[in-house]
């Protein structure tokens, strides 16, 4: 591996340690603040890991007026399966750089997410596949997808909040 | 438990007073009696016939709580196959979903075809004349009968036919099937998640009219950001005892709908197609009913754990109580098998907005629903009420008739069942 790939991996880890940490703290609208304009964020259903949003039914599959409102919702009054907030911490790892061609990163790297509610532990468990730009010096998401390992959301019952 | 000493419901139609026994949320007596005396004399949904569309195709999933293969045979037919082997119970089928001519036991190598035959078995001149290939086949479920496409089993052998069952549910599965010329199809991807809640509260929650505006404070907000309208209009909504416990809820709701009725969020240059769709409804049915089918949404409950809320988008969701206090639900896109990618691409969107564990809407209710079901430790509170329009004449919305309907059903069912007669001992 040449320097520069392990430059290029250990930014890429920084930003997403960065992100995970404002995901963690609820400062979503700084979070925001790292998506590009054209920015997508999704989850694939449990049972289709590999498919398209435009035929197979997901669990989330935001454009970025969704993603927006999302954040909105969370961070007011009225989104009841957040609000009290659970929560959360992230584990990343196994980050790697699996693509770069012109502006954009192809990421692949591995989490563990706990959630607390209720006095209840949740965890989430699998990858995410994501496409980085590289924008006057600094990571912007293009594309945020979180593919869960987990066969069902059983007992996680739901994503309400940012995955 | 055989017998319940206790009232589970309060039915006071003079006073217009309808309570509900929290025991029946929370007591595993309860959930043994559901298994018996609901579970297993119900038709219970099993799958859509799309789901398996060619011979050979097949899912392994689990029904009321029975592990089964929703199997398309090599002679067209659509079976509900018990996925254990006929020798020493093994599941022989081990993949959730495929396309196969055989199911091979990996056990002992027993192989049964794809209508459930036994057609191998490895030695087999160490069995007696005795031993019959032919009564070993892959075990059925007593009944197995489909409507329009959807496929129910029942496994009580003297249960009435599955349409008499449906009863005036039948009604609103056509205006659910009637969307297609050529048959509705199940998309492919499912929601599969939990809710740690009594199922019934599901249920429930599924028909409410009452709570949408409180609980969906923010799904609401997010369509008006969208440019549709939060207004709801009464005058063409009702809510309908449909017999045998099913029930539903018909109004003018302020979401677009993919078939076909146009709101700003699916972009002007879409809305001269969406006519389009419209007239051909228009054709087929006439004004009326086509704008029945395209422009009311529809929350239907069929007894005991089919939900069909043909919304902004259609949603086919069964769910199965695992403990007295959480269940296992599995939740489905529908989909006119002719829609074009366009308008697929449009429907699952629409659908994601509100529907599902990460829309904007079902967290929310999942989160009421478990936290009804942490309220009920409090045993020094032993009633729920659904008294809500009892006294009303023409029942609305987001009265609690629907319910009623339900309660009703499940009561007479877990009080006074049809006792089986016993076997004699051989």
């Amino acid at each position: 591996m040449s320097t520069a790939d392990l430059l290029a991996r250990a930014e890429v880890e920084d930003f997403l340690y960065k992100e995970a940490n404002l995901l963690d703290d609820w400062r979503l609208e700084e979070w925001l603040e790292l998506l590009t304009d054209d920015a997508t964020y999704q989850v694939p259903p449990t049972d289709m890991p590999d498919g398209d949003p435009r035929t197979t039914l997901f669990i989330i599959a935001d454009d970025m007026v969704r993603i927006r409102s999302r954040v909105k919702q969370l961070l007011g009054k009225s989104a009841w399966s957040e609000n009290p907030p659970s929560r959360t911490r992230r584990m990343i790892s196994n980050v790697r750089v699996v693509g770069h061609q012109g502006e954009g990163f192809a990421v692949s790297a591995n989490f563990v997410v706990y959630r607390f509610r209720h006095e209840l532990v949740d965890t989430y468990i699998g990858h995410y596949e994501h496409e980085l730009v590289q924008r006057d010096g600094q990571f912007k998401i293009r594309k945020r997808k979180a593919v869960l390992d987990i066969e069902a959301l059983r007992p996680q019952g739901k994503i309400s909040f940012i995955l | 438990m055989n017998e319940v000493t206790e009232k589970l419901i309060i039915d006071d139609e003079p006073a217009g007073l309808f309570r509900v026994n929290r025991k029946a949320f929370t007591e595993r007596e309860y959930l043994e009696l559901e298994q018996r005396r609901v579970f297993e004399t119900c038709w219970i949904y099993a799958g859509h016939e799309s789901e398996v569309a060619k011979p050979g195709d097949y899912r392994a999933r689990r029904v009321a709580g029975h592990p089964v293969i929703l199997a398309r045979g090599d002679d067209n037919v659509v079976r509900v196959l018990l996925n254990t082997c006929t020798h020493r119970g093994a599941q022989v089928c081990r993949q959730a979903s495929g396309n196969a001519r055989t199911f091979q036991c990996a056990y002992h190598a027993w192989t049964f075809n794809n209508c459930g035959a036994l057609v191998g078995v490895p030695g087999d001149s160490a069995y007696s004349a005795a031993f019959k290939r032919e009564e070993l086949g892959l075990a059925n479920p007593a009944r197995t009968e489909s409507y329009r496409g959807f496929v129910f089993i029942n496994f009580n052998p003297a249960a009435e036919s599955l349409t008499d069952y449906l009863a005036g549910a039948t009604e609103y599965l056509d205006l659910v099937a009637d969307q297609s010329e050529v048959g509705m199809r199940i998309v492919e991807g499912t929601q599969a998640y939990s809710i740690r809640a009594n199922w019934k509260l599901l249920v429930e929650n599924s028909y409410d009219g009452y709570h949408g505006l409180p609980t969906h404070q923010r799904y609401m907000q997010f369509l008006s950001e969208t440019g549709g309208s939060a207004r709801l209009d009464g005058a063409r909504s009702k809510c309908v005892d449909l017999g045998n416990g099913h029930a539903v809820i018909e109004y003018e709701s302020p979401w677009g709908r993919p078939i076909a009725k146009w709101a700003p969020s699916f972009g002007e240059e879409r809305k001269a197609h969406f006519e389009q769709i419209r007239r051909r409804f228009d054709e087929r049915f006439g004004p009326e009913r086509a704008r029945r089918i395209c422009e009311s949404s529809r929350n239907l409950g069929i007894f005991p754990n089919l939900v069909i809320n043909d919304i902004m988008a259609i949603t086919v969701r069964t769910f199965f109580p695992s403990a007295p206090d959480l269940m296992e639900v599995n939740a489905w896109a529908m989909a006119p098998r002719e829609e074009s990618p366009e308008d697929e691409a449009l429907r699952l969107d629409n659908f994601l907005t509100f529907l599902g564990p990460g829309g904007f809407a079902t967290p929310d209710d999942v989160e009421m629903l478990e936290s009804c079901q942490r309220g009920f430790i409090n045993r020094e509170v032993g009633w729920s009420d659904i008294s809500r329009g009892m006294h009303r004449e023409i029942p609305r919305t987001d009265d609690e008739l629907q319910m009623r309907a339900f309660w009703r059903r499940w009561n007479e069912l877990i009080t006074a069942p049809k006792i089986r007669p016993a076997r004699k001992a051989a």
